[in-house]
């Protein structure tokens, strides 16, 4: 197998619905009712869409929102910026968890 | 230097070729037929509905080269140019039509040397007249007074400016031409126009600097005229998205970064039904630099002269079956019904 990840595959998603077509009918409307505009707009959402794929580093979300972001009107420097929130909480998570280690050293040591 | 896709002899400067790669696709299956497309949403095929808009193409010659021209317009377009005898027939038509809307179009259509006359005829016939301008002509030293022209004769400018970045606007017109954009745009507000009360039309049109659809209009309009305001104090009336259309220099850039595929598939799910009902070739008329008529300026682009059973050429114009034709339509036409639409005046549905 050349890779695990093909560009290709992100058109076939709908493709997932022939294992459970009544789950997939359910996610797909949920999905679509949460991207529409609410009490956030159309575009913040999907920044945070693309935020959340870069942190869950889902190569499909990434394709599939960046296009939704320039679509939606957003440019490359509220993009990065977007991806920069990401990466600082991704990057926060992993240094609080400092603490667990500072908690369990403090109990391991005299 | 960019230079056009004739210029470098480029396959795909043909029209042929371009119908040729929007009929079959690349590699890979084909996309459904439009014409299929609009008939599966349940309407008639396209016909024309009267002639509200005279779309004049006064030729190819441009002092810009930008990536995304579906003229494939350029400084070496030297021998497009509409002459002074085809201009009089245009007001001869305009004058059976009544007073339609002209709409002037290139290249720069300023740097034809019969387009100040050609303005000054049709306005003479009472005709709202509209330049498709692209800014930094106003700037350059041969086009002096221009601006004061177009605004002593109350002609609606309809401007091309992609973004409110430089960054964005250069990659795709060239570098330099934000900053001179903003110049032609100082000069206009100077005038009055986008000011108002003015009663000086200055609207703004948006089209993608890549391989995706254009934003909602409204909320695009919002952004352009808080950034514009904010960063550099101008002001314009409206805002115009356009799709681009998957012809000429867009579509070599398609098929040159593999964005082609994608980009067709793109437009054919977004489809609306609404879009195609309100279709702008459903009224009106595009003349070519040479005379021959088509339905749009896209139609122009790719050589698919109006259907057959009507006159194609200006010299033989009639105004009652001109009013009713058929239209031509091909894939690209789904560049103008996907999404919200997308006219010479922006979202259509």
């Amino acid at each position: 197998m050349a890779g695990y990840y093909h560009e290709n595959d992100l058109p076939r998603f709908p493709e997932v619905a022939e294992g459970a077509p009544e789950l997939w009918e359910k996610f797909n409307a949920w999905y679509g009712a949460v991207l529409q505009a609410g009490a956030l707009t159309e575009r913040e959402k999907s920044l945070i869409a693309l935020a959340v794929a870069h942190a869950v580093q889902c190569p499909y979300c990434i394709d599939a929102f960046t296009q939704d972001c320039l679509e939606k009107g957003s440019n490359s420097e509220q993009m990065t910026e977007a991806v920069h929130v990401a990466a600082a909480i991704t990057g926060g998570a992993t240094l609080v968890h400092g603490l667990q280690m500072r908690n369990a050293a403090a109990k391991l040591s005299m | 230097m960019p230079t056009t896709l004739r210029g470098t002899s480029h396959p795909l400067a043909s029209p042929r070729e371009q119908l040729r790669i929007l009929g079959n696709g690349l590699a890979g299956s084909r996309l459904k037929p439009f014409a299929e497309t609009l008939a599966e949403s349940g309407l008639p095929p396209l016909a024309a509905a009267g002639i509200g808009v005279f779309q004049v193409n006064v030729g190819k010659l441009c002092n810009q080269t930008c990536k995304h021209c579906h003229v494939d317009a350029g400084p070496d377009r030297t021998d497009e140019n509409m002459s002074r005898e085809t201009f009089e027939l245009c007001l001869d038509a305009i004058r059976r039509i009544g007073s339609p809307v002209v709409d002037v179009t290139g290249g720069a259509p300023e740097l034809n040397p019969h387009f100040r006359w050609f303005v000054k005829q049709a306005r003479l016939q009472g005709c709202h007249v509209i330049d498709r301008c692209n800014l930094t002509v106003l700037t350059m030293k041969s086009q002096a007074g221009l601006a004061e022209f177009l605004a002593r004769h109350q002609v609606e400018v309809i401007a091309s400016l992609p973004y409110f970045l430089a960054s964005r606007t250069d990659a795709q017109r060239g570098d330099g031409v934000f900053e001179r954009s903003l110049d032609g745009l100082r000069k206009l507000n100077a005038l009055g126009y986008g000011r108002p009360g003015s009663g000086l039309d200055l609207n703004l049109v948006y089209n993608p600097t890549g391989a995706f659809l254009p934003a909602g209009q409204a909320a695009l309009e919002a952004d352009f005229r808080r950034e514009l305001r904010a960063r550099y104090e101008v002001e314009f009336n409206s805002l115009y998205t356009i799709t681009n259309m998957p012809i000429s220099r867009y579509l070599e850039f398609l098929v040159r970064t593999g964005n082609f595929r994608r980009y067709m598939d793109r437009l054919v799910a977004a489809f609306n039904p609404a879009a195609a009902a309100g279709l702008m070739c459903r009224t009106m008329i595009s003349v070519g630099w040479d005379g021959r008529l088509f339905d749009c300026d896209f139609n122009q682009m790719l050589d698919l002269e109006v259907g057959s059973g009507v006159p194609r050429h200006i010299r033989d114009f009639d105004l009652r079956r001109h009013a009713s034709r058929r239209i031509v339509s091909a894939q690209h036409c789904y560049g103008c019904t996907a999404g919200s639409g997308s006219s010479c005046g922006g979202a259509t549905a």
